[in-house]
């Protein structure tokens, strides 16, 4: 690949700070067309994502809601002049509280959440990854048909989300749902999908697992053909079988792009918020929900409880940003630059 | 990748596996095809299935009995697209599409292209804010941004749709385009600049032309993310003359009873756009994808 060839700006390092009054503007007159290309972009993020973010932060500080976001109550009187009180419940600054609440699980089901996302995440992520390999394996090899089998095999990740959501609720329905029929027809019992969390939450994960093997697919089949055909010549020539040729060749070769792909697939399942709100819905009883489904459904099923949903939102970033820090830090100390 | 390099690579890989392709016995070419059609089929099976339902009655859409297709009729199509506003879903789905389309891809190919080539102060720091945009969680950012729209008067229109899906699809096409750019030699920069020609320039007449590839991947990317949200679009869109095709559908889900057959419909019309967008981009997908993904 050569990408490492292509900026050579990034071996000299950024102007350090110098005490020159002058800085600010040599910086500017330096690269004001670099700042002047992303700043849409930054301006976007800003005010779209870094704001809410920090308002979310502070919001989780507070028990505010829907009820209670006013600070006066007014009324107009019968001379026409509008008459302010102070609400006597208006929200008020409550430290940790909602933190405390939601971790020993005075409101909500963190935790259980939490152990079903890891659940869904994890399951998720390694049938994705070895199943998407898998395939680009046997699709990185000259056959007949094999364009025809790339355009079906990437058909799933063609579909909108919510509509490959809906199309698996329906194959999965109790009463008429296809699968419940091949079931009758073959003589097993129908299954109640969505009374038992396991086979609820097995649904969801069939249906993730669907949706989301194209994208490993075609990435790692890319990944594949950066790798110099060479390596594979010189291996067979000295007698490498296929299996010693995949471990020894095509895995390090797809090092780059199996790490970042890894990290993304984790997040993206982690916050995979259509499959599991359409799929099951949580059902049984919540028993399927995963931290982003039961933000959302406890804060805003009822009234509308911003505090609340800010705090689940400050923790489902701290997971993820943890998450990240050990797993780039584990990189490095192999030696990956990434 | 730069498409010199591709092409490369991929005639010693095919040399090589012609002769692999020689080697193989017809019991492994066998296992091979089974492997790839099985898998083809589960690809495809739920798809076909919603396609063939959609063809079905009400009667047989919801009965245990199996039918690939009885009584076939175009009756739901026909209520769908003629009693329910869904023509007018159809007209607002595409208008904010193409505008995500156009000004997602305009702001991810600067910022990508600056990210690749000029070393400036707050780099690095713009390259993690855009992995962390990845962890948000759309579910808890939805709140404070209806309260943005709201104080900026943009709920129900939209450019509300047009600028949150802009923060969904711009920092990870950014993060795309930037490994594309990184495989286009900077040598041609050089010669332009050589040429006299300034860093917009450059960017606009040459690297453009050059990333095609790479920008029809983020094209289709920012076209499938407006096409197919439905979160913000039930948050921000409130009458039922400016929905989009996603959130329209879900009128067919009341809280008990969903009408599956109008949904079934529903569901193909929405797809056909999406999947012929994607099949037409999906030759450059490999190269798109791939150089995006190989270096952060």
């Amino acid at each position: 690949m050569s990408t490492d060839t292509a900026t050579p700006a990034r071996t000299s390092p950024p102007p350090r700070e110098t005490r020159r009054p002058s800085r600010l503007r040599r910086s500017w007159d330096k690269h004001w067309y670099a700042w002047v290309m992303v700043a849409p972009v930054v301006l976007v993020l800003g005010v779209l994502i870094f704001y809410p973010l920090g308002r979310g932060i502070l919001l989780s500080f507070t028990n505010l809601t829907e009820a209670n976001q006013l600070a006066e109550i007014c009324s107009k009187s019968i001379t026409g002049t509008e008459v302010c009180k102070p609400n006597p419940n208006a929200w008020e600054v409550v430290g940790v509280d909602n933190y405390v609440n939601i971790l020993t699980g005075k409101v909500g089901e963190f935790w259980q959440q939490f152990g079903v996302t890891l659940l869904w995440t994890v399951t998720c992520v390694v049938f994705h990854y070895g199943l998407g390999l898998g395939l680009a394996v046997l699709l990185n090899r000259p056959m007949r048909g094999r364009g025809i089998y790339r355009v079906l095999l990437i058909l799933p990740w063609a579909v909108p989300a919510f509509v490959s959501a809906f199309a698996w609720r329906f194959m999965f329905n109790e009463q008429f749902g296809l699968i419940n029929s091949l079931f009758e027809s073959v003589g097993l019992d129908r299954v109640e999908w969505f009374a038992d969390w396991k086979t609820a939450l097995l649904t969801a994960i069939i249906a993730n697992i669907w949706l989301g093997v194209p994208f490993m697919m075609v990435t790692l089949l890319g990944g594949m053909q950066t790798i110099p055909g060479e390596q594979y010549e010189a291996a067979e020539i000295d007698g490498a079988t296929p299996w010693q040729r995949f471990v020894n060749i095509t895995l390090p070769g797809l090092r780059s792009v199996s790490m970042t792909v890894l990290l993304l697939g984790f997040i993206w399942t982690f916050n995979m918020f259509p499959i599991i709100f359409l799929v099951t819905g949580g059902e049984p009883a919540g028993q399927t929900e995963i931290l982003v489904t039961g933000a959302f459904r406890s804060a805003f099923e009822g009234i509308r409880n911003y505090s609340l949903s800010s705090t689940y939102g400050v923790l489902i970033l701290s997971i993820l940003l943890v998450f990240s820090v050990f797993y780039r830090r584990a990189l490095r100390k192999q030696g990956e630059v990434w | 990748m730069a498409p010199g390099t591709t092409a490369g690579h991929s005639t010693h890989t095919a040399q090589v596996n012609k002769q692999s392709r020689a080697r193989r016995s017809p019991l492994a070419s066998l296992g091979l095809h089974a492997t790839l059609i099985g898998a083809s089929l589960i690809a495809v099976f739920p798809i076909a299935w919603v396609v063939l339902s959609s063809f079905k009655p009400k009667q047989w859409v919801q009965s245990s009995e199996l039918t690939l297709v009885k009584e076939p009729t175009l009756g739901n199509y026909e209520y769908v697209l003629f009693e329910t506003n869904f023509p007018t879903w159809m007209l607002n789905s595409v208008i904010i599409a193409l505008c995500t389309m156009a000004i997602g891809i305009l702001m991810s190919a600067t910022t990508g292209y600056a990210l690749s080539r000029f070393n400036f102060p707050g780099r690095r720091k713009l390259m993690m804010v855009f992995l962390v945009t990845q962890m948000f969680p759309v579910a808890v950012l939805i709140v404070p941004i209806y309260k943005i729209m709201a104080t900026l008067g943009l709920i129900n229109t939209h450019a509300s749709l047009v600028i949150a899906y802009l923060t969904i699809a711009v920092p990870f096409c950014s993060w795309m385009l930037k490994g594309y750019f990184d495989s286009i030699p900077t040598s041609l920069d050089e010669a332009a600049s050589i040429d006299g020609c300034g860093p917009f320039q450059t960017f606009w007449r040459v690297i453009m032309p050059l990333a095609r590839p790479g920008i029809a991947v983020t094209a289709f990317y920012t076209f499938l993310t407006a096409w197919g949200e439905v979160a913000y679009a039930s948050a921000f869109i409130q009458t039922d003359d400016r929905f989009t095709l996603a959130y329209g559908m879900q009128q067919f889900v009341p809280q008990f009873n969903a009408q599956w057959e109008y949904l079934t419909a529903a569901a193909v019309l929405v797809t056909v756009p999406a999947g012929l967008v994607f099949l037409y981009a999906q030759r450059h997908l490999v190269s798109g994808l791939t150089a995006g993904g190989t270096k952060g």
